[in-house]
């Protein structure tokens, strides 16, 4: 295909996105009810032309057509096809088109299923996304068009940088967009609120769905970069507080927040405006997140290249997008009317809790992320703001957090009784004492925090099934009659119920490789062995091999313990030859939930090689507990009563006005 | 007790926990943050031994010596002022004579820096922004010349 039409398609989709801007906002205003629906049909188009611009664009990749200048600086003909394909969206161009086209197809589905959507707030909530693609397709067009041609075209691509050839470049990007945009919808449901300055329990309905469907993605999406990360990097870690990590952390806690506060707002007509700043911060730190990584102001794996006239127009993005909804915010958010009563000891108040201290994480890791570049453009001192800031901050507000989760699903709406859900979670805190003991036993002496973290965890883990199990009505009716109403609880109590053990699940795989993880870096020659974690490696032989577009250098390890043989690991210094550039290719074999973790450094001047070896217990459940906090939310999702698009707005709960009761903020 | 009170209550201690973040972080900020320094800016300062920092530079050509199999010595230079470092570790994948890095770790009294991580570039053709700044003061590189 030729790459003009990708070019065309991308300057008709900001036409396009203008229009949709434009009609059904105007239409909403004027009660025009044929112009707003003419939104849906653009949202339609918007999507089709965006996706024809970026199908040239991959189509260009696979045919390594390198008349287009994009795809001679990030391709190569000798590529496997997968990284051709992905190669698409591994450079700053590619990238921000696809998060263009997430846009436009989150619009898209907006108008697909928002049907039963009254018309106003459908045709402003598709007018504000238009408006947030016509700002980033200004910005592609303007500065980082993909589509530029080079005349005469070169024989060959300088490649892709090799840390992306693989095939994370697949999964994490799309997932994380799909999270990081996914936002865009809630945040346009709140925009479009407050310019209606008319909010209601219903609005939380509709909007519940897209934020759990973008927290989901968020939570993939940041989860699988960090297994890419620890396996790619070839240091052994999974997290490293990188900018770019806080980028996509500050959004996940505040869409973490976003949906536990719209349940609030869903069920008891409470917390509105807090749940629409929500919406809009979620978004704000999105976009936060994009500037951060695209504009080159902070240096990382993520950075592709810096141009500053690029950071400067998305600057301007972020402010005419974050400052405006903040403003409306500021004028509109006075004419929400409060409703909803509780006391402090109740869901209502669980949930505030949770939102605080989410908030309260979101800031600290923004300060942390953002104090380096203003102390820079203070006094031009550089600085870092290390792990240890980020650890003792995140850690000691998520501490409360997980304490207290088990909690709060056993409250009652509007008034709980604290002692009654303590003693129903007394079997979990039973067994977490258990655990925590089992732990200290089998750690001997060892850093105290890790027994408690690790009952901390267990606690978390069994005290989400508490809810399921107290509402079945277990130990309280009859097996049967529980067992059937087992069958009859909503889907969203097991998603909820799931995503708090997955957190757990992931609490466990921290605490555990944190404390007990061993490291060995060691240069050994064929035929040496070493021991690391209780296990020991004989590096067998170094042998080179040959790759479509590198060559390896690859050392064979037998993994024994106790003299038994376990098996090998490879493990392999990758130099790509177009770049010259050299890659480790870690070794992992994973033993249950544990991994042992063997990368090569360099040849050695005597012979042998540096080999850095890690024993990682229980590390694969830091992304397993993601996953299942993932699929938590896709259970809720697919409840019928909150499936996007439910057909009822919500029946307006009959809440009697609680004399004794505080209003929601 | 009276809504008011109970209002009173909720939002003290939604203040409490904000302060005590607030309290968190800047008690954290204030222990962790390490300051980026050049080779020339640590001699023309006489920074104290003990302190902990991040050097960077370029790897001086022909300084990288394995001593074995894990300790590394190597020099980085601005241009200005040379500063010896020792490692223990693997060297990242592109760490090259020439080529820009960051080390961080602590200022030995001897004056050597030893360095715990090693930090070198991503890609081939990027230089770490700290580097660049400090090169271009020491009037090495200039923007646009491409990596030295």
């Amino acid at each position: 295909m030729n790459p003009e039409i990708g070019h065309y398609a991308l300057v008709l989709s900001l036409a396009v996105a203008l229009l949709m801007t434009v009609i059904p906002a105007w239409g909403a205003r004027t009660g025009d009810a044929a112009l707003m629906r003419v939104g849906s049909t653009l949202a339609l188009v918007l999507a089709g032309f965006v996706g024809l611009s970026f199908a040239t664009l991959v189509v260009a990749y696979v045919q390594s057509d390198f008349s287009v200048l994009n795809v001679v600086e990030n391709s190569h003909s000798a590529k496997p096809l997968l990284y051709r394909i992905t190669g698409t969206w591994g450079n700053h161009e590619g990238s921000m088109l696809l998060w263009v086209l997430v846009l436009a197809i989150f619009a898209a589905l907006v108008a697909l299923f928002g049907a039963n959507l009254p018309a106003r707030l459908k045709a402003n909530v598709l007018a504000v996304q238009g408006s947030v693609a016509t700002a980033f397709l200004l910005f592609i067009l303007f500065t980082s068009n993909p589509f530029t041609r080079v005349i005469p075209p070169p024989a060959e691509g300088q490649d892709l940088n090799p840390i992306l050839q693989d095939i994370g470049l697949a999964i994490h990007p799309p997932l994380l967009y799909l999270g990081y945009v996914g936002f865009s919808i809630t945040f346009a449901f709140a925009v479009a609120a407050l310019i209606e300055g008319r909010i209601d329990a219903a609005w939380a309905r509709w909007v519940r769905p897209w934020a759990l469907t973008a927290w989901a993605f968020l939570t993939l999406g940041i989860a699988m970069g960090s297994y890419w990360a620890y396996y790619e990097l070839g240091w052994g870690g999974w997290w490293f507080w990188d900018p770019v990590e806080n980028a996509s952390l500050m959004p996940w806690f505040a869409g973490t927040a976003l949906i536990h506060s719209a349940v609030v707002m869903e069920k008891r007509d409470a917390l509105k405006v807090w749940t629409v700043l929500l919406a809009i911060l979620a978004f704000s730190l999105s976009l936060l997140g994009t500037f951060l990584v695209r504009s080159g102001v902070l240096t990382s794996v993520h950075t592709f290249a810096t141009d500053p006239s690029r950071g400067v127009f998305i600057l301007a993005i972020l402010v005419f997008f974050i400052g405006g909804s903040l403003a409306l915010y500021a004028l509109r958010a006075p004419m929400l009317r409060q409703g909803g009563l509780f006391a402090p000891v109740s869901r209502e108040g669980a949930l505030v809790l949770n939102n605080l201290l989410l908030t309260a994480a979101s800031a600290a890791v923004l300060v942390g992320t953002l104090y380096p570049l203003a102390l820079e453009a203070y006094n031009g001192a550089k600085i870092t703001v290390g792990p240890p800031y980020f650890n003792l901050t995140v850690g000691a507000l998520m501490l409360p957090v997980a304490f207290a989760m088990p909690f709060g699903p056993l409250l009652a709406w509007k008034r709980g009784d604290l002692a009654g859900a303590a003693q129903r979670l007394m079997a979990a805190f039973g067994a977490a004492i258990v655990i925590a003991a089992l732990a200290a036993y089998a750690q001997g002496g060892g850093p105290v925090l890790a027994p408690f973290g690790m009952g901390l965890a267990a606690f978390v883990v069994i005290g989400a099934m508490a809810e399921v199990i107290e509402r079945a009505g277990f130990g309280r009716v009859p097996r049967a009659t529980a067992f059937a109403r087992l069958r009859g609880l909503p889907r969203s109590v097991f998603g909820g119920a799931l995503a708090h053990a997955g957190v757990g699940v992931c609490l466990f795989g921290i605490i555990a490789e944190t404390s007990w993880n061993a490291e060995r870096i060691a240069g050994v020659k064929v035929g040496g062995s070493f021991e690391v974690g209780g296990y020991e490696l004989t590096l067998d032989r170094l042998e080179p091999r040959n790759g479509p577009n590198y060559r390896d250098l690859v050392g064979v390890f037998t993994v024994r313990r106790g003299g038994v043989e376990m098996g090998t690991i490879e493990s392999a210094k990758r130099l790509f030859t177009a770049r010259n550039m050299p890659t480790t290719e870690s070794g992992i074999r994973t033993m249950w939930f544990s991994q042992l973790y063997v990368s090569l450094g360099d040849e050695l001047p005597g012979g042998g090689v540096g080999v850095r070896a890690y024993w990682k217990p229980f590390v694969t459940l830091i992304w397993i507990g993601s996953i299942i906090m993932a699929l938590g939310g896709a259970l809720s999702l697919s409840d019928r009563r909150l499936r996007v698009g439910a057909p009822k707005p919500a029946k307006k709960p009959k809440v009697r006005p609680d004399p004794a009761a505080v209003p929601a903020e | 007790m009276t809504r008011k009170g109970r209002r009173l209550l909720v939002i003290s201690c939604a203040a409490g926990v904000l302060f005590v973040a607030a309290g968190l972080v800047l008690f954290a900020l204030n222990d962790t943050i390490v300051f980026f320094r050049s080779p020339s800016e640590i001699a023309a300062e006489g920074t104290r031994p003990g302190t902990r920092l991040r050097l960077g530079g370029l790897v001086k050509d022909g300084s990288v010596q394995h001593t074995d199999g894990t300790h590394v010595r190597f020099v980085v230079t601005d241009g200005g002022a040379d500063m010896g470092v020792t490692y223990v570790g693997l060297l990242p994948d592109l760490f090259r004579e020439g080529q820009g890095v960051i080390a961080e770790g602590v200022l030995a009294p001897d004056g050597s820096f030893t360095a715990d991580s090693v930090l070198a570039k991503h890609d081939e053709t990027y230089m770490p922004k700290e580097v660049a700044d400090a090169l271009k003061k020491q009037g090495v590189w200039k923007e646009g010349e491409g990596t030295p």
